[in-house]
């Protein structure tokens, strides 16, 4: 192999700086830099990267595209797989997806996959977003519940194939976790806008404020005409840790504090109404992306110092590299092999404090991870005035309600053929982190691809024994 | 979207409006509430729906302009829109017949108490309402809850119309007058219902209360609402806003509802200062 071109940084925010706003952190190749970092692509003739992709994008084809300068060529050949491209160049895991899969990667460093499809998708909404052809109506319809990366994808996908898509969206906005768990600095929320917009311009329509399991059931749904029902609700019900002190108020959950911020824009109060506190010494409990999302959002509002706790270690933490990276460099404080046993507060019921206590690694748990032990008489105090609890969600069992017929794990997941998204509930798919608990958005966007094939496919032919088992 | 079809001050403080959100409206139940957007920048505020109407497809809320968007949203008039109303939600009232209730609306919780006594009813109960409020200007709704009350009796706290007591006064009557209650539903202010579930307590009479703690989604997937109930914590938007009020850990819900006092007065600050400047009367001389 000849000699190749090391893999060229994107450039991002001064961390000192960035540390105190909410601007976007990475700020996007230049058409030169995304020039030269596609030139670094060795155009397989066996691409390997295209099966690290859960969407399956073209990968060799769009940076084909865009290296030879034709850019609606690479927008074409991205966004036939994927809707969300501006997102997923974003917060997709590339680094264990496609990249790791470039054979690039083997001698040297990957191509950067993933700043490559930001590069087109940015490309094309400063252009302006075009709307490809549909396939005319085929009189039939679907209903997608929430409108976050499952539901959005699988939607975009039934409508370029002609039906007839309605999201029902239980908040006043669209994009689910993309609007109101991931940060503006991360994900900037005009591209998630233009990206919903770009799905309704297929002809989807969103409606907003509309719970179902409230307002409308499943039952009533199918009830009322539409041939199928996507569950894409995800995992939005927030987990504490039930020790003592966890009600006191400076103890957030995680999607609570990101709501605020993300959400309702608690960061630009009082232009907006919607308040939050700000803490001056926050530990947060975790060290997922959630966690790093928000102790990140808590150093902007104005904190002094932020604090991860996690029980394990760097090795065994979820969140991506990168975001722990990020984190890092903006001066988030680690303390890892340690846990909360108690939220302190005063008289008033105000957080005063954290008890902690550390922790070794054990034999390995049901999840392959070593377990965490306690060491006992470890435990030691640490002085905060606010905790936010970043420990995982579960799915909220709302939409189930009064569906008994809909089979759920003991986790509180919904049980769904992992290649179909089919539930065991005839004409009812379901896709994302409703099935897998809290994942990727990524998955949740492969998920919603495979069950808006498989509706297609089961509603062209409904005389089909509807429950198969994985086959994988 | 969520158009304002009416509007009544039912006190100086305390507005009613009806919305036209015929899909809630059809499915809405004594007990529930709805989350409501001002506008744009709003923050989602839970209200408890005070009535609805299948037919005309309006649901009717009443609220106190207590901070800035309460206030915000008593300016609205008939026409208006809100930016977002989602609803019904959390758990309707166990609507069974008891046999013998008492109703008791403290304040703007008699707005929510209505239906409930209405509904409680024509199941079959007798029921006995009780509703109070600071002054005779704070009172509203005296007839229409006599309408669906076996009985009535109505307070003020300073004796400006009616009886001069709280309402936890003729509730420890009835309970003392041998009558045989089967159980209690108390809404109101949180200290109200702290201190109907005190007075009912020794009874043994089993009190519902609706609770009225901060909230953001309301469905579930943020746990700004939560409270202990029996020592277990709880969400007040998916579990609730109805529980049982001797279980219910009343210093916490009412600390937990101090968290933005700073906050709600700064926007408050600042909402009546930005509306002043914009007042005409202001301009003139």
């Amino acid at each position: 192999m000849a000699k190749v071109a090391p893999r060229n940084e994107m450039p991002r925010q001064d961390p000192k700086v960035r540390a105190r706003n909410f601007n976007e952190v990475a700020l996007g190749y230049s058409h030169e830099l995304a020039v030269a970092e596609a030139n670094r692509c060795l155009q397989c003739k066996k691409p390997t990267c295209i099966d690290g992709c859960p969407v399956q994008v073209r990968i060799p084809e769009f940076i084909l595209a865009l290296r030879e300068g034709d850019m609606w060529g690479a927008v074409t050949a991205l966004k036939d797989k994927n809707n969300l491209p501006a997102i997923c160049g974003r917060v997709c895991p590339q680094e264990t997806q496609c990249e790791a899969s470039c054979v690039l990667g083997k001698k040297f460093e990957p191509v950067a996959i993933g700043r490559l499809e930001r590069y087109v998708a940015d490309w094309e909404i400063a252009q302006g977003v075009r709307t490809p052809t549909v396939a005319p109506p085929n009189g039939k319809s679907v209903a997608v519940i929430g409108s976050g990366p499952a539901g959005l994808t699988c939607a975009g996908d039934l409508a370029k194939m002609g039906y007839k898509v309605t999201i029902f969206e239980s908040l006043h906005a669209p994009g689910g976790v993309l609007i109101y768990g991931i940060p503006e600095f991360r994900l900037p929320k005009h591209i998630v806008a233009t990206e919903v917009k770009y799905v309704q311009s297929l002809g989807v329509e969103i409606k907003l404020n509309t719970v179902v399991g409230k307002l409308y059931t499943v039952d009533e749904l199918l009830a009322n005409g539409y041939d199928a029902v996507f569950l894409g609700t995800g995992a939005g019900l927030p987990m504490f840790m039930n020790i003592p002190g966890e009600n006191y108020n400076g103890v957030y959950s995680a999607n609570e504090f990101l709501t605020r911020v993300n959400l309702m824009k608690a960061y630009l109060f009082p232009e907006y109404d919607t308040p939050i506190m700000i803490g001056r010494r926050v530990a947060v409990i975790g060290a997922g992306n959630v966690a790093m999302d928000a102790a990140r959002c808590a150093l902007r509002l104005g904190a002094d110092e932020v604090h991860i706790i996690y029980r394990r270690t760097k090795a065994e933490a979820p969140a991506r590299a990168e975001e722990l990276a990020n984190a890092e460099e903006e001066g988030i404080q680690f303390h890892y092999l340690t846990t909360p046993v108690e939220v302190l507060g005063t008289e008033k019921g105000w957080v005063r404090g954290i008890r902690l206590q550390k922790q070794q690694l054990g034999e390995p748990d049901a999840s392959g991870r070593p377990r965490p032990v306690p060491i006992p008489g470890s435990e030691y105090d640490m002085e905060v005035d606010m905790v936010i609890m970043a420990l995982g969600t579960r799915p909220n069992p709302m939409v189930f309600t009064d569906t008994p017929d809909l089979e759920r794990t003991k986790h509180g997941t919904v049980v769904a053929n992992e290649e179909t998204g089919r539930t065991k509930k005839p004409r009812v798919w379901a896709g994302g982190d409703i099935v897998t608990g809290a994942a990727t958005v990524i998955s949740a966007m492969g998920a919603g691809k495979r069950a808006a094939a498989d509706i297609d496919a089961y509603l062209q032919n409904p005389d089909q024994p509807w429950w198969v088992e994985n086959t994988k | 979207m969520y158009r304002i079809t009416a509007k009544e001050v039912l006190a100086p403080v305390t507005k009613l409006f009806k919305v036209y959100a015929p899909e809630v409206a059809r499915k809405a139940k004594a007990g529930q509430f709805v989350i409501v957007r001002v506008d744009e920048k709003g923050e989602r505020i839970p209200l408890t729906i005070a009535d609805y109407d299948r037919e005309s497809g309006e649901l009717t809320i009443v609220f106190q302009e207590v901070g800035k968007t309460t206030k915000q949203l008593g300016k609205m008039n008939v026409g208006d829109e809100l930016a977002s109303l989602t609803g019904p939600l959390g758990r309707p009232t166990e609507i069974e017949n008891y046999g013998t209730v008492i109703c008791v609306g403290g304040g703007v919780g008699i707005a929510p108490i209505y239906p409930i006594a209405r509904d409680l009813r024509a199941a079959g109960n007798t029921v006995i309402s009780i509703i109070g409020a600071r002054n005779k200007e704070l009172l509203f709704w005296e007839e229409k809850m006599r309408s669906v009350s076996d009985e009535l009796i109505v307070c003020t706290d300073d004796g400006s119309y009616a009886r001069k007591a709280l309402v936890t006064e003729p509730l420890k009557e009835v309970l003392e007058s041998g009558r045989k209650i089967d159980i209690v539903w108390a809404i109101g202010p949180a200290i109200m219902m702290k201190f109907c579930s005190l007075t009912t307590k020794p009874f043994g009479v089993k009190t519902i209360v609706s609770l009225n703690s901060i909230m953001v989604d309301g469905t579930g997937m943020c746990g700004a609402c939560r409270v202990e109930v029996g020592g277990k914590t709880r969400f007040v938007c998916v579990d609730g806003p109805e529980f049982d009020g001797h279980e219910v850990d009343w210093n916490l819900l009412l600390e937990r509802q101090r968290i933005y006092l700073e906050q709600e007065k700064r926007a408050l600050e600042k909402f009546e200062r930005e509306h002043q400047q914009a007042c005409p009367c202001e301009e003139v001389g």
